[in-house]
Formats: C-alpha cells, structure tokens, sequence
C-alpha cells in the first residue's frame, strides 16, 4: 500500500466532500442536533405519575394520606372521583396511571390499630411505570404508617445500607446520553459512506478510479479517512453537548473513547462500503442497511432493554450487534472510569467487527471493479 | 378533480404488483424479515427486572446471612452469579457489569441479629441503567426488610397500622412484554410502509419512466392510489401474519375486539404510506428520499411512547408527537390488547390516524399532480 495514493484518494474525498456541502452539513450537524434534541427529549425517570382518587372516608386522616401522595413529588392528583365504578373507566382511558382508594372506615380504622388497609389500583398496561409507582407508594405509605404509629422508632433488624455507584441519583439522562452517542453512532455511520460509493456510480467517476493504478484497499481507506475523521468530530461534539449541556460526567479517559470511538467507526463504515458496493441496488442497499443497523442498533444493543434480561440464545445474537460493544464502552467510559482492562472483552469485539467490515469493504471492491 | 378510473387504477396496480414481486430478493424482506423481526426484537424488548445478576460477599458465612441471601435469590428477582472473597472482587464485578447488584454481609453479621444490637448489610447498585437500578433496588429493599421484620418479630406491629394493598390491573403479573409487543409491531409496520413507498414515485422519475407515465392517460390520483394499493395490501397482510404470531407466541392476550383492531391497522396502514409518499414526492432522488425516511424514522419510534414514556417528556415534544401516528396507533393497541377498550374510548385516536392519513396523501397527490404539469 502506497501512502502517496491512499492520501490521494482521501484528499480527492475531502474536496468532494467539501464542494457537497449539504452532505457536509449533514455529516457534522446531524449528530449533534439529535443528541441535542433526544437528550433533551426523552428520560424515563418516572415523575408525575397521574394519580386519581377515591376518597371514601373524606377524614382530615385521609386528607392527610393523599397529601402525602401529592407532595412526594411522584405523583401528581389529576381527579377526583365519586364511585368505585368510575375506576375502571379512568384507567382504561389512560386519565390516570394509578387510583389511590381510601375505604369509608380508614380514619376509624387507623385509630382503633385495626390495621387500615387503602388500594392502590395500577393500570398493570405499562409494567414499568407500574411496578416503579408501587415502589414509590410503598415508601409513601411506610413513611405515613411510621407517623401514625405509636412505635415511634420501628426496630429494624437488619438495615441495608444501599449506596448506587456511577449514577448516585439513578436519573436516567445518565443513562440514556452516552447509549444516544453510541446508537446515534451506529446508525449514521453506515449511512455516510454508504453514500459515497453510490455518487461514485452515478457520476460515472467510479471508471476513472478503476483505470488508475490505486489498489482496492488504498481506495477503501482513502475513502473512509475524511469519514472516519467526521465520526470523530461527531463523537466528540456529541460528547460536549453531553457533557456541559445536560451535565453527564465524563468520568474516565477521553483518550480512550476516542480511540474506541475509531475502532467503532472502521467497521461501522466499511460496512456500509460493502453494503453499497456488493447491492447494487440503491433500493435494496437502503433496506439491507436499515435491517442491519437500524432496529438492532436500538433494540438489542441494551440502550434501552437491558440485554441481561433477554432469553440466552438472543444474548448471543446480541454479540453480533456492534452497537452493544460501543454502548459498554461509552458508559463505561462516561459514568465508571474503567480502563483498558475493563474494557478490553468490548474493544476486542470492537476490532473484530471493523476487521470483518473492512475486509468485506475490500472484497466487494474487487468484484465490483473486476 | 374528474372522475377516477377504476380500470386505470387496475392497471397501475398490476405493474406495481408485477415490480415489487419481479426481484426474488426482495420477497423475502417484504414477508419473512418482518416475522423474523418480531420474533427477535419481541424477545428483547423485556424491562422486568428478573434474575438481576448478584455479586454476593459473605465474610459472616452463618446460617443466618444465607438465609438472607437465599431469600434475595428466592423470589426470582435476583441470581447469584458471583461468590466473591474480597471486597475487590465486588468491586471489579460491578466495573466490568458481571454482576449489577452486590451484597456485601460483613462479618459480624449473625452475631449482631443474635444481640438485638440489630445489623446491617450493604448494597452497592450499579446505577449506570439507572432504570435496572431503581427496580432493582426496590426489590432488595423490600425482600431485606420482610427478612428483618421477619427476625425482630415485627410482622404482627405492622399488621396494626395502615398498609397498602396494590393491584395492577390489564395485566396483574406485570409483564413488561405485554405492553412492548405492540410497540414492536407498530414499528415494523411503519418501516415497511416506508421502505416501500418511500422510492416509489422518485425511482420512475430517476428510471425517467415517470415520462412515460406522463404521456400515458393515466391522472395523479390514478398512479398514486395505484401505487398504494399493493404496498397497503403487502402492509396489511404482513400485520395480520405478526400480530397472530405476536400473539401465539408471545402469549399475548387480545382482551378487545379483533374487527376493532383490523380498523386500527387499516387506518395506521394509511397514515404510515401517506408518510411514506410525501417523502416520495419532496425527494428529487432516490439518496435524498433514502436520508429523508432515515431521518423520519427515528423520531417516528424515539416520540412514540415505545420506549420512552411520553407524558415524561418536555412540553414542546409533547406537541410534537401529535403528529406521529405511530403514538395514536401504540395507544390503540396497547388499550385493545390489554384493556379490551373499543371506538367509545378510542375515538380520539381513530380520528386523529384518519386526518394525518387523508391528510397526507392529499397533500402527495397534489405535490406530484403539480410536480409532472
């Protein structure tokens, strides 16, 4: 492999890059603007969830249990209601995640110790949302128990001492930025360069290239090296907007998320070299792309659904999605610190991936230019 | 507008039929990928927090802190994949997300339950899936304290105040699956609606068999419903084949009515190839409707309420995500599968399917009308 030519090809790149400025624009702008636009967007932090109540006993007890709920923070009273029947309606239509009903009895209840019992109807739909607000309640309710209760001090005897490492206040934005980075990654990358063999073709000049004596691989890296440089700008404006916008700690190595970061994006790219190169088809590469990168870069990479959760044999599927390895190190790198060798099992899958990339990336263009 | 002809419609549709089919190649995506999909992504779309991996340190090793490790690891919510020596390996556990909870039971442990000085034990949570953690969590706290209340004799103190009874409803096991499938389908859909129409109007103006078309008797109206009518009919089929096998094989229980689920489809069906169309007609290329639909596609399933709660999000998304029909047709599904809800409760967002879908396609027909003048 020639320096000279494999420069040459990048700069021919650059220059067309650069007379092309709404891809330009593209390139650079659209991570960020979407960081910028989810990050703010999306949380699941679960707050306000929409309460309505049935208070039966209408006491200043009762009062004082549904206040409780209210001033918690998690919940926020959206209705009133009359009836027990008017439950049903309230969640079916949505208008409430949650019905807090206080039986007729609970004040006199609570006084005579009779042990009151209130409900807590959830709209069971949304599992999540459901099983965090009863958590919430049954905190709300303890506290409110401990209040009323003579026992002043109830004896516990055993007491978990809980402390949440990387993410004290468990707030999801932690969570969610540094996957966006990696996901938004995933999807653009191919995108880019998939492109770039496609105007090849339909400006004819792909002959002019095959005529001239640079070899396959000088043009497949010649032609991923401005890209692999605009990935890098993106990470790292992404990484800023993370960082100083919404506040996510930037804990461990920049050095190392960059270097990640070019692993990532070699492969990511070569894969869409290969794509649009072997596909002809500019239709059929465009579907093949999205069914490669898109849903699994979202669904299976463990941005949102955690992938020890999933049955083993999709675990393993999951080895096969790059995205997975590049979240685990964003995070890593974002919120734990860890080093190179914590890391080390992500960044070989890292390798191997832009390995397989590019090497199909190269084959495919010798079909095509033989 | 003059009158339609049904016999021309015919016939655009038969070319259309005759294109989508002639490349063996994409027959398997139009069928087979959407099942595979579903089949793939229905098992991962999976938020209840089971068999958390658990890192356990016992420098007690009593009966007493087995016991309450095998309380933890009892009720499902937790698995026991590392038996550490050192606290440096509960540490290291955590860092290389082996295990995402960790117990450490320090070594007076039993001798302390046995005093009444009372004891504590300590839970380190990795909180970097802060959702994970918070369940995760909860769980640990409410096992560890039924153990505590358990050993202090406390069960019966409690029994005298006031408690909490909670009843999730639709769905009383809280499987989040339930409520994710739906999702799943509606996302596929969307994409498939997209990926085939999105080209279709720029493709035969790139081929330049749009001029033919042009000099043919054939009106705007004519060519676009012609256009449409295959891929609604290729969308609805493949609805019909995930939704049953979402269904059986999810064990997914459809609580509502079928036919009120079929309106649904159709009118999702119609607002997802409106969307699909208008892309067709604002692209000038094929690359440029490529770009557009990538970049519709994502706000399509990041504000739909698939996976991020909508009423959580800022105001101003809020607003915008009125005009996604993949949140009104979530929204639909969901209350059919698991709440048995009909049109009464529904009508809002039926009506709102139907305008973004006429909406649309008006708009499209009259875009390409005066785009081939």
């Amino acid at each position: 492999m020639s320096r000279r030519r494999l420069f040459a090809i990048a700069r021919k790149e650059v220059i067309q890059l650069a007379r092309d400025p709404r891809s330009l624009v593209l390139a650079f702008l659209l991570p960020l603007l979407l960081v910028l636009v989810f990050g703010y967007a999306i949380t699941l932090d679960v707050r306000d969830i929409r309460l309505a109540v049935l208070d039966l006993d209408a006491t200043s007890e009762s009062r004082r249990l549904v206040d409780a709920f209210a001033e918690s923070g998690y919940f926020s009273v959206r209705r009133r209601l009359e009836r027990y029947g008017d439950a049903e309606p309230v969640l079916v239509a949505g208008q409430a995640s949650a019905v807090l009903v206080i039986p007729r009895d609970f004040a006199a209840d609570v006084a005579a110790r009779r042990g009151a019992p209130v409900q807590l109807l959830l709209d069971g739909s949304d599992a999540n949302t459901a099983t965090i607000a009863m958590g919430y309640a049954d905190a709300i309710m303890s506290g409110f128990a401990a209040d009323v209760l003579p026992i002043r001090d109830v004896f516990l005897a055993v007491e978990a001492e809980t402390r949440v490492w990387y993410n004290q206040t468990l707030e999801s934005r932690n969570m969610i930025v540094p996957g966006l980075i990696a996901v938004l990654m995933s999807i653009i990358a191919a995108m880019l360069t998939s492109l770039t063999i496609a105007r090849e073709w339909e400006r004819g000049t792909m002959e002019q290239l095959v005529a001239t004596p640079v070899h396959r691989l000088e043009v497949v890296f010649g032609k991923l090296l401005p890209y692999v440089g605009i990935g890098l700008v993106d990470v790292a404006l992404a990484s800023a907007v993370g960082v100083f916008l919404f506040g996510v700690p930037l804990r461990g190595s920049a050095a190392l998320l960059l270097a990640a970061s070019v692993l990532f994006l070699l492969g990511a790219q070569g894969l869409g070299i290969f794509l649009s190169a072997a596909l002809r088809s500019q239709v059929l590469a465009t579907q093949a792309a999205i069914m490669v990168t898109y849903l699994p870069s979202l669904l299976l990479s463990g941005f949102v659904f955690a992938i020890a959760n999933m049955p083993a044999a999709l675990q393993v599927v999951s080895y096969a999605v790059p995205a997975r390895y590049f979240i685990t190190v964003t995070r890593g790198i974002f919120l734990k610190a860890v080093g190179l060798e914590a890391l080390l099992g992500s960044l070989i899958g890292l390798a191997i991936y832009s390995a397989i990339g590019l090497g199909l990336a190269a084959r495919a263009f010798r079909k095509e230019i033989a | 507008m003059t009158r339609l002809s049904p016999f021309r419609i015919r016939q655009i549709v038969r070319k259309e039929v005759r294109q989508l089919l002639r490349d063996p190649r994409s027959r398997p995506i139009l069928f087979v990928a959407p099942v595979v999909q579903l089949l793939l992504f229905g098992y991962a779309v999976n938020t209840d927090v089971r068999s958390t991996p658990l890192a356990v340190l016992d420098l007690d090793r009593s009966a007493a802190s087995r016991e309450l490790v095998d309380e933890l690891v009892a009720a499902g919510y937790f698995e026991t994949v590392i038996q550490a020596d050192r606290p440096r390996e509960l540490v290291e556990a955590l860092d290389r997300g082996q295990a995402l909870i960790a117990l450490e039971v320090p070594p007076r442990f039993s001798r302390d339950l046995a005093s009444g000085r009372g004891a504590a034990v300590q839970l380190l949570v990795d909180g970097t899936d802060s959702n994970t953690g918070t369940i995760a969590l909860g769980h640990a706290r409410r096992t560890i304290l039924a153990y505590s209340l358990e050993k202090g004799g406390l069960g019966e103190s409690l029994a005298i105040g006031p408690r909490l009874e909670p009843r999730a409803w639709f769905n009383p096991s809280l499987e989040s699956r339930v409520y994710n499938v739906p999702g799943v389908i509606g996302i596929l859909i969307l994409l498939m609606c997209l990926l085939l129409t999105s080209f279709s109007v720029v493709r035969e103006r790139e081929l330049g068999t749009l001029d033919q078309l042009r000099v043919s008797p054939v009106k705007p109206a004519e060519l676009i419903l012609g256009k449409t009518i295959p891929v609604a009919v290729v969308a609805l089929i493949d609805l019909a084949l995930i939704t049953a096998v979402g269904t059986a094989w999810f064990d997914i229980p459809l609580k509502g009515s079928p036919l009120v689920l079929l309106a649904a489809s159709l009118l999702f069906i119609l607002s997802g190839l409106a969307a699909g169309l208008l892309i067709s007609t604002v692209s000038k290329t094929q690359q440029e409707a490529f770009l557009t639909m990538y970049l519709v596609l994502l706000p399509s399933i990041i504000l739909s309420g698939f996976f991020f709660p909508i009423h959580s999000m800022p105001e101003l998304f809020q607003w915008v995500s009125f005009l996604n029909p993949v949140r009104y047709f979530l929204e639909i599904v969901r209350a059919i599968f698991l709440k048995g809800a009909g049109p009464v409760v529904l009508w809002p967002q039926f009506s709102a399917l139907l305008i973004l879908g006429t909406a649309g396609i008006a708009v499209a027909i009259r875009r390409f009308a005066r785009s081939i003048a």
